[in-house]
């Protein structure tokens, strides 16, 4: 286990090595010149040209990767060409509230999912199956929009419960955040919902024909011994995969959903970067959600091989 | 309750599934008693019902199967019509099964040792503790090396041969009053076969058994009394030496007589095979349901017959029991009917010896490598590799059959992929016709792909889907022979007509055929060509017996006509025996022992070719042999032994030569040929013919 943890670490390293390289050639090609972009149409091509200088953009481009690079891993991230102020600190408060939005996302939406899953899985094309099959596929075929706003006139508007709004203030606590945390997280589920549970349902359906399902019964176990014990363990297996990934998009893909209810997370600070044309702020935010991305997906690789020894031992 | 009373009574039972919007019986108004101590076996070919008829005792038939009408006494009680909880009660306790392939009926991601400890604590109320040390016990005593060790493993890490101990272990953790075993050794080799039925035997002393299988060999070596089974119904049932001795079915005694006897070859016999096919389970006739294939049918035989008590202990469905015993007594087999029984064919007794062989394979290797790990690609280790084939060299002669025998892992397919071309070889000549073939396919021209062709083991896969029967015929014709559309379209005809299929099916899908059929049809499409060599990989393998007879005659009859030589492989030395002109065993990649056919039931033999010989179950319930157990199981291809690869299983090994040094070849009077280091007179002394023939 110990060598597979330091061969998928190792993976790891060289993903986001290869990434950073990526952004950071992308970001060298996006139309614009940084210090044009700084300084406005008006300013005169020698001041433009000092600021070049300045900035280090005259330097061979392998100069500036590993400058870049070897600050950003220091954590000087640099400083946002439209605010004017340092990068880290906004960055890292936009990850947590995008962290925090995730991690509710997903206590909310994976047990329900993967619970209704297991039991349309179990019931395989009976009434029980057909309802969850549907209801989840017709919801998932829903904008985001239309739900978080379907959502909002509901327990904003008429029930009066939670906040339309969830704009949380910078450095709130996550008991002051929760309350505005629930709505948008509410809408990220029905959109992962079918997707997990139609897989989940998969996995299951797929486990229930193998022939050691027959061997446990057989045995004479209960049946909810059969199910919890010998069948979820392998069927739930491609279920965490998924997961992984969606934590992946729960930090960066979040873009309409954080428009709706006006929340601080990545996504809107990416799209605002992007419309700046802000380069560090674009290169610092990519390599946060890279970074976010691979770790859930070595997560994810840890816990498959975890529950699948034929994995663990190869 | 006496203890007469049988444990099991099943009456007048029917089981049917739902398919296709309307229920079909899959079993059929079959009755039986087992009683205490029985060893009962069940045999059949697929879609006789036995398997489900093993279910419906354990009422587990899925949600479309059902149990329509009929009782199933068992200790008294009638368990069709007990609730599943009760069910629950029964299963693991008092009936327990071990299923057919143990790899995957256990579970893959729980440790082996708690699958066995969970039925010791639902069943006997052992607690963690008590439930883990008897399950060492257990297993210790189904004669697994290292307990602790098998029961810490996952099911992958250990064999399949122990994975089954495994099995046979917790279903008989809680002594249950019966053992239904569902082909238990079908998917393993023969040396492990062997084995297991050496356990099997020795641990169900006592305890009511079914065994259910297709192999008549293995009810042969482990039963007393055996019902037969055909498209759902019991045809026949009697004590073991009874039923072979005096079949009263003609179903029955087809079975015995389509299985070739060892000993018997294509020059002494041929192969009685049964015509037709088994129906499938929407078509069954009324009436007798063997009718459309037996050659003794009648009119009276439209009408079911009932099931004939001809002793007290036999019983047939069969209205002509009495011609078949007159024929047994020696009277002439009536004339006028179709007999399936055709004249033995003038098949060559020898190919010409002169010629220059067809195929040539000098030192012929092909090693696998195995991927790096990070780490070993880091310590620049040098490159590990399976070595599959590691040094083969032989060859046929025209016209002649070469049978090629080795258990799993003895490289036998890669053996005739790397002649095919499909792997790469990774050493070693090939020659065909006295040219040499280039390694890989790609460098072949379009008159080396003619001259060889190949028939898979599994025909189910070997044709495509989507194609019908003509057009996969018409490919070779047109791109090998150069056939325009209209001379192919002509030669099809031949071909279903070489191997007796209607014209008809060249229109047909691969779904809509038996897999005896697409197995004619592969042969057809092998044949298309014309190739000078034809290489079978298990080619009857996954047929039933009564279809695998009337596929061997197929090709004993095509090759006779066309001249075409043979490369047969099989594991199953019997097939081969009667097949082929000589043989050669491989064990891990190397070859053991070569020679003509008919001097391989003979001493002297490779050691390893006579625990091959000893460990076939044979279907005759008088045959005596002294058995042959070999140690452990084969290593893996990845840790092969040095010297000799059979010394760590060898039950003749001399000393520490066999572990140090590569033995020589040793050439017997007869031209067989032994990698022994123990001299041929040595071995003859020592072995005993195994079988008397």
């Amino acid at each position: 286990m110990r060598r597979y943890l330091l061969r998928r670490s190792g993976f790891l390293l060289i993903t986001l090595l290869f990434t950073s390289l990526v952004i950071f050639i992308v970001t060298q090609y996006l139309p614009g010149d940084v210090a044009r972009v700084i300084l406005g149409r008006e300013a005169g091509e020698a001041a433009v040209q000092d600021l070049r200088a300045e900035l280090g953009l005259d330097d061979p481009l392998p100069v500036q990767y590993f400058r870049w690079l070897g600050n950003f891993l220091q954590g000087d991230w640099g400083i946002s060409y439209s605010t004017k102020s340092e990068i880290q600190p906004l960055v890292l408060s936009r990850l947590r509230n995008s962290l925090m939005l995730a991690m509710i996302t997903l206590v909310i939406s994976v047990p329900l999912a993967v619970t209704l899953g297991v039991i349309a899985g179990l019931n395989e094309n009976k009434p029980v199956d057909n309802t969850i099959s549907i209801t989840s596929l017709s919801v998932v075929g829903l904008p985001e929009f239309i739900t978080g706003l379907v959502l909002i006139q509901i327990f904003a508007f008429r029930l009066n419960l939670l906040p339309a709004n969830s704009s949380i203030p910078p450095g709130s606590s996550f008991a002051e955040a929760l309350p505005m945390l629930v709505l948008p997280a509410l809408t990220a589920t029905f959109v992962l919902l079918a997707y997990i549970a139609r897989l989940t349902r998969a996995g299951v359906i797929e486990e229930l024909k193998q022939t050691y399902v027959r061997t446990a019964e057989l045995k004479g176990l209960p049946h909810h011994t059969v199910i919890l014990k010998h069948v979820l363990r392998n069927a739930l297996l491609p279920t965490i995969t998924v997961v992984a990934i969606s934590f992946g998009w729960l930090i960066s893909g979040l873009i309409v959903i954080e428009n709706v209810f006006n929340y601080p997370g990545l996504g809107r600070l990416l799209v605002f970067a992007i419309d700046r044309r802000d380069l560090p702020l674009i290169q610092a935010v990519t390599l946060v959600t890279v970074l976010a991305f691979a770790l859930a997906n070595l997560v994810a690789d840890l816990l498959y091989a975890y529950f699948n020894p034929r994995i663990r031992y190869e | 309750m006496t203890s007469l009373d049988p444990i099991l009574s099943i009456e007048n039972l029917t089981v049917a599934y739902y398919l296709h919007g309307e229920w079909q019986d899959a079993v059929r108004d079959v009755s039986l008693q087992i009683h205490p101590g029985q060893v009962y076996g069940l045999v059949g070919e697929s879609g006789s019902g036995k398997t489900t008829l093993a279910m419906a005792i354990m009422r587990y038939l899925g949600v479309t199967g059902v149990i329509r009408s009929g009782k199933i006494i068992f200790s008294g009680r009638d368990i069709a019509a007990v609730s599943q909880a009760e069910m629950r009660e029964i299963w693991g306790a008092q009936i327990s099964l071990v299923p057919q392939n143990p790899h995957s009926a256990l579970n893959p991601s729980i440790r082996v040792g708690e699958q066995v400890a969970e039925i010791l604590r639902i069943h006997l109320g052992m607690g963690q503790v008590a439930a883990r040390q008897y399950t060492l016990e257990l297993l210790h005593q189904v004669r697994l090396p290292d307990p602790k060790r098998v029961a810490e493993s996952y099911p992958h890490q250990i064999s399949g041969g122990m994975q089954q101990r495994v099995l046979i272990a917790m279903a008989l953790s809680t002594k249950p009053q019966l053992l239904i075993l569902d082909e238990p050794t079908t998917s393993l080799d023969v040396t492990t076969q062997a084995a297991i039925l050496d356990l099997i035997r020795e641990l169900i002393h006592g305890t009511t058994v079914l065994y259910v299988t297709h192999n008549l060999g293995v009810v042969a070596q482990i039963c007393d009394r055996v019902a037969v089974m055909y498209a759902g119904e019991l045809v026949e049932d009697a004590p073991l030496e009874e039923l072979f001795n005096r079949p009263l079915h003609v179903y029955t005694q087809g079975l015995l007589e389509s299985v070739p006897r060892l000993g018997e070859t294509k020059l002494n016999a041929r192969l009685k095979a049964i015509p037709g096919q088994i129906p499938s389970l929407g078509a069954r006739p009324q009436g007798c349901v063997f009718m459309p294939r037996c050659w003794l049918a009648d009119e009276s035989c439209k009408e079911r017959p009932s099931l004939f008590e001809f002793q007290p202990e036999h019983r047939t469905r069969c209205h002509h029991w009495q011609e078949l015993i007159d024929v047994q007594a020696g009277a002439p087999r009536p004339t006028g009917v179709d007999l399936p029984h055709l004249p033995l064919q003038n098949i060559p007794s020898s190919g010409d010896e002169t010629a220059p062989p067809v195929l040539t394979l000098q030192d012929l290797r092909v090693h696998y490598a195995i991927s790096h790990t990070l780490g070993e690609f880091v310590q620049r280790k040098p490159a590990r590799q399976v070595e599959a084939v590691d040094g083969v060299s032989l060859e046929i002669a025209a016209a002649r059959t070469l049978g090629l025998v080795g258990e799993s892992g003895s490289g036998k397919s890669s053996l005739a992929r790397a002649v095919v071309g499909l792997v790469e070889r990774t050493d070693g000549q090939v020659e065909l016709l006295q040219a040499s073939l280039p390694a890989r396919l790609s460098q072949r021209d379009i008159e080396t792909l003619r001259q060889l062709q190949m028939v898979f083991q599994d025909p189910e896969e070997a044709l495509n889907p989507h194609q019908t029967v003509g057009s996969t015929l018409r490919r070779p014709l047109i791109t090998l022979l150069g056939l325009s559309a209209r001379e192919a379209d002509s030669r099809i005809d031949q071909l279903l007509q070489a191997v007796k299929l209607p014209p008809e099916y060249k229109d047909r899908m691969p779904a809509r055929l038996s897999g005896g059929e697409k197995q004619r049809v592969a042969i057809a499409r092998a044949f298309a060509s014309n190739p000078d060599l034809l290489i079978a990989d298990e080619a009857v393998s996954s047929l039933d017996v009564s279809i695998q007879a009337s596929i061997i005659n197929l090709l004993n009859e095509l090759q006779a006509g066309l001249g075409t030589t043979l490369l047969f492989i099989s594991h199953d030395l019997g097939v081969v025996t009667y097949l082929s002109d000589s043989i050669a065993v491989v064990y891990l990649g190397r070859l053991m022992q070569i020679g003509p056919a008919g001097g391989l039931l003979e001493p002297p033999y490779h050691p390893y070719t006579e625990a091959l010989i000893a460990d076939i179950p044979i279907a005759d319930p008088g045959a005596r042999r002294a058995p042959i157990r070999l140690e452990s199981e084969t290593p893996s291809p990845l840790q092969k032994p040095t010297g000799c690869p059979f010394h760590t299983r060898c039950h003749r090994k001399i000393g520490v030569i066999c572990q140090t040094q590569a033995p020589p070849w040793q050439e017997t009077a007869d031209g067989k040929r032994i990698y022994c280091h123990i001299p041929i007179e040595q071995l003859q002394a020592a072995q005993a013919p195994i079988l008397k023939i």
